[in-house]
């Protein structure tokens, strides 16, 4: 490796140094008169003075700030973009993505889903630009992060008149008493600097901590941007959903069978229905249709501890019971159930009576009761009558003309009865949904329905996010790096004593402002003179 | 008299108050004085200020105990918080650096936003069960001091463009400042508007067909953008001039496309009618007022308040909002669009910062970018939940 050569003291420095390490000495003589680039104390930066293999130039593009920034303003704008319509995930879950965005925006909209932009932040383009920033944050870091350390660490007390002349802050002082340079001391060490020695040379730090705030931060970013990615380990996330309804037990997805579910009640309640509600009565009036005020299940949640045998029933042991709110789920092995949505009065039985059909008191000739969650397939009466349901949609509708479910789940059942009996030649067929009943021709008997039953089902996300702790984790670092490297600033005072003459010069990373007040603050009692704000005098 | 009573009269003597801050902070700059002197007049006009913030800490609070929850769950009441904050953030670097200027922009600018936020619907409104959480507080507060912080950057930033930027010649920097000018023209003339009619209780009903579902759509102003097939069913009302353009999606788009050209048109008005008295650009105009302004410490103020409203903002907007949203919605982001724009927020002044600190961006470039920031957290504020309506859609 080339060294360049102190011409004062001798020492070897490594090439791109810009300030002797020893000595302080500006090692760049031809830029007399100019302000030193106080940037990493002067040290060596790898990107900047290797160029030569392709690991260099890798190196060089991400250490570069100006490439940071620029994959961070494209991450900017794209982020942007994935809001002009809704993402894929907000649009309703039955219908075709693509007729959505065509008949929603119309062609803009067509445009916007062929790019791929619904579904743009989950895109192996977006995923790719996060990991360059990621990658850009971490080789930036170690590219100036590790000189500025060692240069810090190993900082020369005593530095080179040249070194203090070419500081922003300056100030050359002959005729002064040796009271006013100890109380000059004392009023650093007030201002909790700390004070170094070296035959008269003075170093006074404080603050140096905050010069690692921006490695910190970024040390938490790559944290926090790796603990995304464990989410796709399988056992570290889990994202499930379960309906319950009321009354029912239900295995608990994504536990192997392990847990059950009971829904022992649900409970919704809108705003309006009491007394301390009055004071949103304006409110609740500018809004359509009721706003719903509290909802929960009240839950059972049992274990299966039947040994492992295939096909074995499974053998339930209450292990937790409580209620699942909003904003309060609740916890097993891990594993958090939180209250999601709800589906209110969904269907549970039917009942429906046979009649002749010509009959006005409708007197029923057999009852029977239809278990919509699971229908029998045939009723048979003692006095001769058998109705067979030949079809049973849950969800019905027409699609062209053909009936058919929509989901499995009866909130809108539609059953297709065969009717025997006695005096009935073959069958009679009957169409009944709510609002409909189609008789299949010139039907003797007919079928009325006489009543139902309904509960509440409750919608439970099943959730385990492992990678939370780790996330934390990084926010967390990433949040202390902020506020070290914003909220403190690294100052410094050196004071480089002449047989004649002293010279004082001041730096700080950043609030000039702050540091000017202070100095006014040191010299209080003393007979110094303010420093001179050297890049001032070109304005003048 | 009841809490909400006494709390909307404490909100309005707070509004009153600044009023008279402002004009102590104008007095200031005519104060012959040097002008690192404390003199009465600075006395005056910050403790006026207090005095002020002081009386809406009141209304905050008596509202609170009137709902039983705190005020920060719709536009109203958030956006009066946001106002509140930017006074508080105001007071705060007031006392850093002793700039009389600031608050001379930056209560007017938190006038115009309390005004402005007085415009949407003030009853109390009930709370969904989602956001009946200790974090709706901690969340939405921490946002808007964060935001507040970063909104007196721009505040300063402003100062420094009228200041700094050479009016001798039309350019197109001059050209951006009288845009930005006019801005606040036409936010004054959403308040003005809406507060005339709202004062005459003015309200046309439309009726129209969608989806063959027949629906209808009140105004408040008078309609010049009518929804597509609308028929005025109101009596003596104003027909609609024009129909809005069917491409326009969302239920109540028409009458929102109305409220903004009505904004617009009154604030050219307004803007022409100070161009025309000033007889020289608005910028232009003001800027002899700054002579005494020190540039230097502007622009350091602009930057400081980015350095401290950075780390407030991240952690009320980002991390509160995820540990929340793990809380209520199971994921800690769902890519909501005020999610998205809280990240696109951070990733802006993630880039001022880097720029500045490292690429020696400082004065008029840094003073530009504080402005476009301020732009995006009010596109946030406005736009995402009007337009871009998400979870996070309160009015």
């Amino acid at each position: 490796m080339n060294t360049i050569k102190c011409s004062t003291c001798g020492h070897q420095n490594k090439e791109g140094t810009t300030i002797c390490e020893k000595c302080g000495k500006p090692l760049d003589n031809d830029q007399q008169g100019t302000l030193l680039n106080m940037r990493y104390d002067g040290s060596s930066i790898r990107s900047k003075t290797k160029n030569r293999s392709i690991v260099d130039k890798i190196w060089n593009f991400f250490s570069s700030v100006k490439v940071g920034v620029t994959l961070i303003a494209i991450a900017l704008v794209a982020s942007a973009l994935g809001t002009i319509y809704p993402q894929e995930m907000y649009i309703p879950q039955n219908v075709d993505p693509a007729l959505h965005y065509r008949d929603q925006y119309g062609l803009s909209g067509q445009i916007y889903y062929q790019l791929g932009f619904h579904n743009l932040y989950n895109s192996w383009w977006y995923m790719v630009l996060i990991a360059l920033i990621g990658i850009s944050i971490f080789i930036v870091s170690i590219d100036r992060g590790v000189p500025l350390y060692k240069a810090l660490k190993n900082q020369a007390i005593k530095r080179h008149p040249n070194f203090l002349k070419r500081q922003k802050l300056f100030g050359e002082y002959t005729a002064y008493q040796t009271e006013d340079k100890t109380r000059f001391i004392n009023n650093l060490k007030k201002h909790r600097y700390k004070i170094t020695e070296k035959d008269g040379h003075i170093l006074a730090e404080k603050g140096r901590f905050s010069r690692w705030g921006p490695y910190v931060n970024h040390l938490g970013l790559i944290i926090f941007l790796l603990g995304t990615l464990f989410r796709f380990i399988p056992f570290m996330y889990v994202d499930d959903f379960v309906w319950v309804r009321e009354g029912e037990t239900a295995v608990i997805p994504s536990t192997s069978q392990q847990y059950y579910i009971k829904n022992e009640e649900f409970i919704f309640e809108t705003y309006g229905n009491d007394d301390e509600d009055a004071i949103f009565e304006e409110a609740l009036q500018n809004t359509s249709g009721p706003v719903p005020k509290h909802f929960e299940t009240n839950a059972i949640i049992y274990e299966d501890v039947s040994k492992d045998v295939i096909g074995s029933e499974p053998e339930l042991k209450e292990v937790k019971s409580g209620e699942i709110i909003v904003n309060e789920p609740l916890k097993i092995n891990g594993l958090a159930l939180y209250q999601d949505s709800y589906q209110l009065n969904e269907f549970q039985t039917m009942s429906f009576k046979l009649h002749e059909t010509d009959d006005e008191a409708e007197e029923a000739i057999v009852e029977f009761t239809v278990d919509l969650t699971d229908p029998e397939s045939e009723y048979v009466f003692d006095n001769g009558y058998r109705i067979e349901l030949n079809r049973f949609y849950p969800e019905y509708e027409l699609n062209n003309g053909e009936p058919r479910s929509v989901s499995n789940y009866p909130r809108n059942p539609g059953f297709v009865f065969f009717v025997y009996g006695p005096d009935i030649e073959e069958r009679e067929a009957s169409f009944l949904a709510i609002g409909q009943n189609i008789p299949s021709g010139d039907n003797q008997y007919k079928l009325s329905l006489t009543d139902f039953g309904v509960r509440d089902v409750s919608g439970l996300k099943v959730r385990k996010d492992l990678t939370l702790p780790i996330i934390g984790l990084g926010a967390f670092i990433f949040m202390i790096g902020v506020v070290q490297g914003m909220y403190w600033q690294h100052r410094r005072i050196w004071i480089h004593q002449a047989t004649d003459r002293m010279y004082i010069a001041c730096h700080t990373n950043k609030n000039w402002y702050g540091l000017t007040k202070e100095f006014e603050k040191l010299i209080d009692g003393t007979s110094f003179t303010m420093v001179r704000d050297q890049e001032k005098k070109n304005d003048v | 008299m009841d809490l909400l009573t006494l709390s909307g009269g404490l909100l309005y003597t707070a509004f009153v108050i600044y009023l008279i801050a402002v004009i102590f902070f104008a007095a200031t700059i005519r104060d012959k004085q040097h002008e690192k002197k404390f003199t009465l007049m600075n006395k005056l006009a910050i403790g006026t200020t207090i005095l002020g913030f002081i009386a809406q800490v009141g209304y905050f609070f008596t509202r609170w105990m009137a709902s039983g929850h705190a005020p920060v769950s719709n536009m109203f009441e958030f956006v009066t918080f946001f106002g509140m904050m930017l006074v508080l953030a105001f007071i705060i670097l007031y006392f850093i650096y002793r700039i009389e200027l600031l608050g001379l922009f930056a209560l007017p600018v938190a006038l115009l936003i309390i005004g402005y936020a007085s415009m949407y619907p003030k009853e109390i409104s009930p709370l969904v069960p989602s956001l009946k959480s200790h974090w709706l507080y901690i969340h939405v507060t921490t946002v808007a001091l964060g935001e507040a912080i970063l909104a007196v950057s721009f505040v300063a930033g402003i100062i420094y463009l009228i200041r700094q930027i050479n009016q001798s010649r039309t350019t197109a920097k001059t050209t951006w400042l009288e845009i930005i000018m006019y801005s606040i023209c036409a936010t004054l003339g959403f308040v003005i508007i809406t507060t005339i009619f709202s004062s005459m209780d003015y309200k046309a009903t439309f009726s129209y067909v969608i989806d063959e579902e027949e629906m209808t759509l009140d105004y408040q102003l008078p309609a010049l953008f009518g929804p597509e097939n609308g028929e005025l069913t109101s009596e003596g009302k104003m027909e609609a001039v024009f129909t809005a353009p069917g491409w326009l999606h969302g239920a109540e788009a028409p009458r929102k496309l109305n409220t903004l050209v009505w904004s617009l048109t009154v604030g050219l008005l307004l803007y022409l009618i100070a161009r025309v008295i000033l007889r020289k650009r608005v910028a232009a105009a003001i800027q002899p007022l700054l002579k005494k302004a020190n540039p230097e410490l502007l622009d350091e103020v602009c930057y400081r308040a980015v350095a401290i409203g950075f780390p407030v903002f991240t952690l009320g907007g980002l991390i509160f909002a995820a540990i929340w949203a793990q809380e209520a919605w199971n994921r800690y982001w769902g890519w909501d669009p005020k999610e998205v724009w809280a990240l696109v927020t951070f990733f802006f002044y993630a880039i001022f910062l880097h720029l500045r600190l490292s690429r020696g961006w400082h004065g008029e470039k840094s003073a530009w970018l504080a402005v476009i920031g301020f732009a995006i957290i009010m596109f946030n504020l406005i736009v995402v939940n009007l337009v871009l309506a998400g979870l996070h859609s309160y009015a």
